[in-house]
C-alpha cells in the first residue's frame, strides 16, 4: 500500500464501496512498511497479527471513518500484547498487558495497530539517534535525521507507510519531526488527551498526538482519542468537538501573533524565508499579523531541561531490574541489581538526564534549581497567556534549521538541546501546538509552528488547513523514495 | 547528673478503605501474594495513579478527632527511594502541605491531665512487603504497595516511656473511635516509631535524638523507651557521646540494637506529584466529616456515668473499644437494663471472648438479642440458671432467645396456681423433711426446692417456690 496519495476519507470510502477490505489494505500496508522500511527503518515492531484483527472487521462491517484502517503508534504507546520498549535496553522485552487510552479508544473506532514505531530512547532526544534500535533515515534524505523524539512516526507516514501516525510530544517531539518530514504534527493541550499508558518522560509536560500528511486526517483522529479518563487525573472534562466537521478554512480577521524571539538570530535564513512566506499567504488570506515579544523565552530552555529532566529522574525509577524489563546478570546484592541493571539497561542520552534531573531535585540544588525553574514556568505560561488575550494564534518557525546529518550533533548534547527552543514554548505554557509545512529549504521541509489558546485545537487546524489548500505541499513526494516520481 | 527525657512519636495508621489510596485494588490482610495488585501497583510503563477520596476523607476524619487544623490548599509529593518492595522507587506522600497540623491529645499520667501537642497527620501509601526465603531468593508481596496511611507525628511533649505509652493508648482509643482503622499492632494497621533523647536538667538544647524502629507493642514501647534512658544516661555519665542512630528492639532481650548510623540526612527529592493535579479540601466538606464524627470515648464514658448510672470503672471498659461500646449503645436502645447489660458484657460475655480468643463482632450475639435474653431474665421468664444456657446458644449460634426459650419449653414457672398443688403433694410424702424442719434444721428446706425442682425439671421459678414452701411449711 502506498498512502502518498490517500487520506482516510479516500480509505474509508474504498473500504465501503467494497474496492479493498480491511484485511487486503492491512497486507498491503505490512508489506509496504516492509519495503520500504529497508531505508527508512521506522519501525521497531510490525504488528502481523494486525492482519487477524482487520479480517474480524471486514466480518463486522466498516462503520466509522477510521474503521478498519491501520495506523501506527509510538514505541512509548503502550499496547497489550505487543511488545512495547520505549526504544530503550531496559525495556527491550517488555510485553504489556494493557493498553493505553488512546489505543483503546482508536481500536473501538476500529483502528489497526499495524506496529510501533522507532523514536529517540524514552523520548530523551530531538533525531531518533539515542534509540536502542538503530537509526531512522529522513525519506527526503536518507543521511538526515527523521528528527525526534517521534521520528519513526514522522518517517512512517512521510515516506507513504501509513496514513496517520501517533507521536508524543514533550518538547517538541511532535512538531520537530513533522517539520523535519514535511507532515502535519499536533500537539494537543495539556490534558485534552488520556496519558494513561503513556511511558513517561516528563509527567507535566508529556501529550499524545497525531501526525498525517493531510490535516484533516489528525483532525479526525484526534477527535476519536481525545477526551476525559478516569485512569489519568490531569485529562480535561472539557467536550471533544468533532473538528474534522468543523475544519473552516476562512482567515479572514483571525488575529495571528509572531513573537519576535522567534526569528532567533541563529535560525537558517532559507527555513526563515519559507516559514515568511507562510505568514505571508496568511495575510494575504485576510488575516492580521502583529509582532510581539515574549521576553522570558530566552529562559526557555534551562526551564525545560531542569523541570523536564527533574521529572524523567523520578519517572526513570521504577526501572530496576525486580518486575520487568532487562536485568543484569550475575548480581551479589540488592544494589549491584538496581546499578547494573541501570547502568546496562540505559543509554548515554537518559543517563545524563536522569543524572541532571537528579541534581535538581537534591536538598542542596533545589530551591535552585527546581524551584526556580518552576518559577520561571509560571511567569512564562502568564506571558504566553497574555498574547493570547489579544490573539488567537501565534505562529513562528518550527524549528531553526530543517533536519541535520545523522551524526551532526549526537554529541554536542547543548546543541542538540536547542533545537527544540521553539517548540519548548508550547509545552511549558500547555497550550497546543502544530507543525504544518511551509515549503522546501535546499531541499528539505520546513515547517510553521502554529499555538493557540489552550483546548483551541480547533484554530490551529482551521489555520493549517488553510495553508495546506494554499501550497499544497503535501503533493510533493520525499526526493529518496525509491520508484516514486 | 540528673536527665530529662524527650520523646516524639510517628505513628503510621492504616486507614480502613475498601481499595487503595492510588488505585482500585481492594484493601484486604492476610491474602495470597501478589492477589490485590493491579498495574499500578506494580508501577508497570503507563500508569497513573487516582486519588481515593474515601482515603482523604477518613484522614480528615482522624484529623479532627485530633483536634488538628485541616489543611484547604494541598497536593502530593514524591519521596524517592529505591527499594524492591517500592515499586514506583517513589512514594506517594503529603511532604510539603500535610493533610492537617497542629492537633493534641489530653493523657493522665499519675493523676495529672496533660496535653501532648500533634505536629502533623499526612496521607500516604504504604508499601509492600520483602521477605527472603531460605532458598536464596528474596520475595516481593505487593498486596499491602498503596494501603491508605496516615501518619501521625506527635511534638516532642513527651518527657517518659509512660506518658509515650499513654499517648499512644490514648491515640490508638480516639483513632478507633473514628472508625477510619482497626488500629491493630498485631496485624501491622497501626505501626509506631519512637525518637528518645536525654539532656541534663536545665539544658537549653536538646540532646542527640536516637530513633528506635521495630516496637511491636505498646509495652515493647514503653520497655523500649525505658532501656534508652538508660543506656544513654549510662553513657553520658561515663563521659561519651550518643550517637545520631537507629535502633531496634530486641523483644527477647529487652535490649535495644544498633541498625544502622545515620550518616547525615537522606535525601528523598521530595516534589509534588505531577500526575496528581493540586487539590482544594473545601470547608463545607471538612464541616460535614465533622458532622458525622461519631461520639468519641470520652463523650461515652461520660453519658454511661451521668445519663446510665453506670459506675466510672464500668464505663472505662465499656469505652476501651469501639465495638464494644457500640454494642452497649445498641443494646440499651432495643430497651435493657443498662446495668445489666453492662454486667453481662464485662462479665458473661468477656468470659466468652477470653476464652475463646476471638472480638466480640467474630460471636454471632447481636446486641438485639442479648437486649432480649435480659428482659427475659428481668421478667421472670426465664431464670438466671436457663439464661446461661440461653446465652450460649445465642452467641454461638445466633439463636433468637425468646423463640428458642419456648421451643425447648425452658419457660420458667411461676404460676402459684400451678406450683402450690405439686409442693403441697411433694410435703404430704415427706413428713420426715417437716418434722426436720420444725427441729430447726435448715437443711429440709434445701432438699424440699430439690426435689419441687426435680418435678419440674429446673424451671420453677425459685423465688416463687420459696415463698409458696415457707408459708405451706409454717401451715403445717
Amino acid at each position: 500500500m502506498n498512502y502518498l496519495n490517500e487520506t482516510i476519507d479516500s480509505l474509508h470510502k474504498k473500504l465501503v464501496d467494497k474496492k479493498i477490505t480491511s484485511k487486503e489494505l492491512t497486507e498491503q500496508t505490512l508489506s509496504g512498511i516492509k519495503e520500504k522500511d529497508e531505508d527508512i527503518s521506522a519501525f521497531i515492531t510490525v504488528n502481523d497479527a494486525a492482519v487477524d484483527t482487520a479480517n474480524t472487521i471486514d466480518e463486522s462491517g466498516i462503520k466509522g471513518s477510521l474503521s478498519g484502517i491501520p495506523i501506527a503508534f509510538k514505541d512509548n504507546i503502550v499496547s497489550n500484547g505487543i511488545k512495547t520498549t520505549a526504544a530503550s535496553k531496559i525495556l527491550y522485552n517488555f510485553m504489556p498487558v494493557y493498553s493505553a487510552t488512546v489505543l483503546e479508544k482508536l481500536e473501538n473506532a476500529g483502528v489497526i495497530n499495524i506496529g510501533k514505531t522507532n523514536m529517540d530512547e524514552f523520548a530523551m532526544g530531538s533525531s531518533t539517534e539515542t534509540s536502542f534500535f538503530g537509526n531512522t533515515h529522513n525519506p527526503w534524505n536518507l543521511d538526515s535525521v527523521p528528527g525526534g523524539s517521534s521520528g519513526g512516526s514522522a518517517a512512517a507516514v512521510a515516506s507513504g507507510e501509513v496514513v496517520a501516525a501517533l507521536g508524543t510530544d514533550t518538547g517538541g517531539s511532535i512538531r520537530q519531526p513533522a517539520a523535519f518530514n514535511g507532515i502535519f504534527g499536533i500537539k494537543p493541550t495539556y490534558g485534552r488527551v488520556s496519558r494513561w499508558g503513556i511511558i513517561a518522560f516528563s509527567s507535566s509536560l508529556d501529550q499524545v498526538g497525531v501526525m498525517s500528511k493531510r490535516v484533516e486526517d489528525s483532525a479526525t483522529v484526534l477527535s476519536a482519542m481525545a477526551g476525559h479518563d478516569y485512569h489519568d487525573s490531569t485529562s480535561s472534562e472539557k467536550e471533544v468537538p468533532d473538528y474534522r466537521a468543523d475544519l473552516n478554512k476562512d482567515m479572514t480577521g483571525v488575529k495571528i501573533a509572531i513573537p519576535k524571539e522567534f526569528w532567533h538570530e541563529g535560525a537558517d535564513p532559507e527555513v526563515i524565508k519559507q516559514v515568511n512566506n507562510a505568514i505571508d499567504t496568511y495575510k494575504k488570506l485576510g488575516a492580521t499579523v502583529d509582532e510581539v515579544s515574549l521576553p522570558t523565552l530566552k529562559h526557555a530552555v534551562e526551564v525545560y531541561y531542569i523541570l523536564a529532566s527533574s521529572e524523567a529522574s523520578s519517572n526513570l525509577q521504577r526501572y530496576d531490574g525486580v518486575r520487568y524489563g532487562f536485568r543484569a546478570k550475575d548480581v551479589k546484592n540488592i544494589k549491584d541489581l538496581f546499578v547494573n541493571s541501570r547502568s546496562e539497561g540505559f543509554g548515554d542520552e537518559v543517563k545524563r538526564r536522569i543524572m541532571l534531573g537528579t541534581f535538581a531535585l537534591s536538598a542542596g540544588a533545589y530551591d535552585a534549581y527546581f524551584k526556580k525553574a518552576a518559577q520561571v514556568r509560571t511567569i512564562f505560561i502568564q506571558e504566553m497567556g497574555k498574547v493570547l488575550e489579544n490573539y488567537d494564534l501565534i505562529m513562528g518557525p518550527s524549528t531553526t534549521s530543517a533536519a541535520f546529518k545523522i551524526g551532526a550533533k549526537i554529541d554536542d548534547p547543548l546543541a542538540m538541546y536547542m533545537n527544540d527552543i521553539l517548540t519548548i514554548p508550547a509545552n511549558l505554557a500547555g497550550l497546543p501546538a502544530a507543525s504544518v509545512p511551509a515549503g522546501l529549504a535546499n531541499g528539505m521541509p520546513v515547517g510553521l509552528q502554529i499555538m493557540a489558546k489552550p483546548f483551541n485545537e480547533q484554530a490551529i487546524f482551521n489555520a493549517a488547513y488553510a495553508l495546506q489548500e494554499e501550497n499544497k505541499f503535501y503533493e510533493k513526494i520525499p526526493t529518496a523514495l525509491k520508484g516514486e516520481d | 547528673m540528673n536527665f530529662e527525657t524527650t520523646i516524639g512519636l510517628e505513628v503510621h495508621v492504616e486507614l480502613k478503605t475498601k481499595s487503595k489510596m492510588f488505585s482500585p485494588s481492594p484493601v484486604a490482610y492476610g491474602a495470597e501474594s501478589n492477589i490485590n495488585t493491579n498495574v499500578i501497583d506494580f508501577g508497570f510503563p503507563g500508569t497513573l495513579p487516582t486519588v481515593n477520596k474515601e482515603g482523604y476523607r477518613l484522614g480528615v476524619m482522624v484529623a479532627l478527632a485530633l483536634n488538628a487544623n485541616v489543611e484547604n490548599h494541598t497536593h502530593f509529593d514524591r519521596k524517592n527511594y529505591f527499594y524492591p518492595d517500592n515499586p514506583k522507587a517513589y512514594q506517594l506522600t503529603q511532604h510539603d502541605k500535610p493533610l492537617a497540623h497542629d492537633g493534641w491529645i489530653e493523657i493522665e499520667v499519675d493523676g495529672k491531665k496533660k496535653k501532648i501537642g500533634i505536629e502533623e497527620l499526612h496521607v500516604e501509601e504504604d508499601a509492600g512487603k520483602n521477605t527472603h526465603g531460605n532458598d536464596g531468593y528474596s520475595y516481593v508481596d505487593l498486596n499491602r504497595q498503596g494501603t491508605p496511611l496516615i501518619e501521625i507525628v506527635s511534638k516532642a511533649d513527651m518527657h517518659s516511656p509512660e506518658e509515650a505509652y499513654q499517648y499512644l493508648e490514648k491515640l490508638r482509643q480516639i483513632v478507633q473511635f473514628t472508625g477510619a482503622s482497626d488500629v491493630k499492632m498485631e496485624e501491622g494497621s497501626m505501626r509506631v516509631d519512637t525518637n528518645i533523647s536525654i539532656r541534663p536538667v536545665g539544658s537549653d538544647t536538646y540532646g542527640t535524638k536516637v530513633e528506635l524502629k521495630n516496637l511491636n507493642s505498646f509495652n515493647f514501647v514503653k520497655l523500649g523507651l525505658a532501656y534508652e534512658e538508660k543506656r544513654q544516661s549510662a553513657i553520658l555519665k561515663n563521659g561519651g557521646s550518643i550517637g545520631q542512630e537507629t535502633r531496634r528492639f530486641d523483644e527477647k532481650t529487652g535490649e535495644t540494637m544498633l541498625m544502622r548510623v545515620k550518616s547525615g540526612a537522606d535525601d528523598y527529592r521530595y516534589f509534588p506529584e505531577p500526575d496528581l493535579p493540586a487539590f482544594e479540601i473545601a470547608p463545607a466538606w471538612i464541616k460535614e466529616i465533622q458532622d458525622q464524627l461519631p461520639e468519641p470515648a470520652d463523650k461515652r464514658r461520660e453519658r454511661y456515668v451521668n445519663e446510665l448510672g453506670i459506675p466510672e470503672y464500668d464505663a472505662g471498659v465499656l469505652t476501651d473499644t469501639k465495638e464494644m461500646s457500640d454494642f452497649f449503645d445498641a443494646a440499651v436502645k432495643f430497651g435493657a437494663n443498662p446495668k445489666l447489660v453492662s454486667n453481662w458484657l464485662m462479665g458473661e460475655v468477656n468470659a466468652y471472648l477470653n476464652d475463646k480468643k476471638i472480638g466480640l463482632l467474630e460471636t454471632a450475639l447481636t446486641p438485639e438479642h442479648l437486649a432480649t435474653m435480659i428482659k427475659l431474665i428481668s421478667d421472670g421468664t426465664i431464670s438466671s440458671k436457663i439464661a446461661k444456657k440461653v446465652f450460649k446458644e445465642t452467641i454461638s449460634n445466633g439463636t433468637e432467645p425468646e423463640g428458642w426459650v419456648k421451643e425447648k419449653g425452658l419457660v420458667q414457672e411461676s404460676d402459684p396456681a400451678v406450683l402450690t398443688p405439686m409442693i403441697t403433694e411433694i410435703l404430704d410424702n415427706n413428713q420426715q423433711s417437716i418434722d426436720d424442719f420444725k427441729n430447726g434444721k435448715d437443711r429440709a428446706v434445701g432438699y424440699l426446692v430439690g426435689q419441687i425442682m426435680k418435678q419440674t425439671h429446673g424451671q420453677a421459678n425459685p423465688k416463687v417456690v420459696n415463698k409458696i414452701l415457707m408459708s405451706e411449711l409454717n401451715n403445717r
